[in-house]
């Protein structure tokens, strides 16, 4: 199992403009890393360079000081990505939103026991389009106990969650710390993800290059 | 992978067949516009019969391309395409699987339907099973083709028409040959250097097309 999850020099650009440069992270097994920043700092895009779902304009990740272009399927296996949308089907019970998940990722896992775990148990059988916002949010984070991966992308995961779910969300980040996983999460909200863990401030690596100085550098890749 | 591919077309089987309104829709669709053909050229049974194959298939082809927006547009309002994405089966996968589960719920049901409104149209018995097989070889060719337009056009504003403008030039030679081969058999040709065509077709987007379509999702979310 890799050790550590590291970006060089991420530089994101989207929209016409830059939205941070020059930032780098490291996270080791065992750590977590929370991300803060006002809105527009380029959380949610660091979050989907991280997962191989947008590529930077500069610079790159790896797991152990290696590159993670050589293998991309390598890593999209080796994480779970729980981004603002739920990814949720109305037509399908929660049992099976669930299962088909898992089963992508090859998890014989048992399924009612991830719901078990984020207090969705007795709604199995339930159509998803009966469940309320925050219902959906705790299937969201069930896929994360209901297959393993080493590092988890959170793109504020407690939006909607009531207090109870907020705990249950920090017990599975503390049991995943300690089996060797990696969490990194973006956040307003105040959540406990461990005494030790890191926080990167993004408002602190906004890019000043404006679009037009880059052109008459003649920088621009 | 195999796995992959039966339960991802597993869950577009079940998403489709739940909400039951896709199938029916395109049905309602082929029934109703080749109806409209003998009314407005007229009920003369020779004018019909010689003009039915090509009434039918391209009737088909609209069939097939009314579904096409939907093929990934709930994945990617939902979010699940980023999910699609990180999986670890191959993205080309999960593509022909979705194509698969389209054709499916299209192209199978326009197959059964299709000697039904041949016979409205007078068409000659010879050409009942041509057209049939005919329909088998290329009606998979439409969807897979269709999926490589569904992707390029994911996100744009008024996608549906896009995709006609890219996809409806590609079906012609898809349409030429499944005419030819019907018109073949009702004048006592052979049919089989037609059909022999339409199945290099399909062979050719069997494995091209995901492998395109999978390039323009990944290259949509960019």
């Amino acid at each position: 199992m890799p050790n550590r999850f590291s970006g060089h020099g991420l530089t994101c650009f989207r929209g016409e403009r830059f939205v941070f440069e020059a930032l780098d992270f490291s996270v080791a097994a065992g750590e977590a890393l929370v991300l803060t920043g006002p809105n527009g700092s380029g959380k949610s895009s660091l979050i989907r360079i991280m997962a191989g779902l947008l590529s930077p304009l500069e610079g790159h990740l790896a797991w152990d000081g290696e590159p993670i272009a050589g293998a991309p399927e390598d890593h999209s296996a080796s994480l779970h990505y729980v981004g603002y949308q739920d990814a949720i089907k109305p037509a399908m019970t929660v049992s099976e939103n669930l299962a088909f998940w898992a089963g992508l990722r090859g998890a014989r896992g048992d399924v009612g026991a991830a719901l078990d775990v984020v207090g969705l148990g007795r709604l199995a059988a339930t159509p998803a389009q009966f469940l309320s916002s925050g219902q959906r949010r705790r299937l969201s984070l069930a896929r994360l106990a209901a297959s393993p991966a080493p590092l988890w992308l959170l793109d504020e995961p407690t939006v909607g969650l009531d207090r109870a779910a907020v705990g249950i969300l920090e017990s599975l980040i503390a049991r995943h710390r300690a089996e060797g996983g990696i969490v990194i999460l973006a956040t307003h909200q105040p959540i406990a993800a461990g005494d030790d863990a890191g926080s990167l401030d993004l408002g602190a690596y906004t890019a000043r290059r404006q679009v037009f100085d880059d052109q008459s550098e003649g920088a621009a890749a | 992978m195999i796995h992959a591919l039966f339960h991802m077309a597993g869950r577009d089987l079940r998403l489709a067949l739940r909400q039951g309104s896709d199938v029916a829709m395109v049905i309602s669709f082929f029934v109703i516009t080749v109806t409209l053909f003998p009314l407005g050229v007229g009920p003369e049974p020779n004018v019909l019969a010689r003009i039915a194959a090509g009434v039918v298939w391209v009737t088909a082809l609209l069939a097939t391309m009314l579904s096409l927006d939907r093929l990934f547009q709930s994945d990617y309002e939902d979010g699940s395409i980023d999910l699609l994405l990180l999986a670890p089966a191959p993205l080309e996968i999960l593509v022909l699987a979705k194509t698969l589960a389209h054709w499916a719920l299209t192209g199978l049901p326009l197959i059964l339907t299709a000697p039904v409104l041949a016979a409205l149209m007078n068409m000659p018995s010879d050409g009942y099973l041509v057209l049939m097989a005919s329909m088998l070889l290329a009606t998979p060719t439409l969807s897979l083709i269709g999926a490589v337009g569904a992707a390029l056009t994911l996100g744009a504003r008024r996608g549906g028409v896009l995709i006609s403008l890219l996809v409806l030039p590609l079906y012609i030679p898809v349409l030429i040959f499944a005419v030819a081969a019907v018109d073949a058999a009702i004048t006592g040709l052979s049919p089989r250097p037609h059909l022999l065509i339409l199945a290099a077709m399909l062979a050719a987007a069997l494995p091209l097309a995901p492998w395109a379509a999978a390039a323009a999702l990944r290259h949509s979310l960019r």
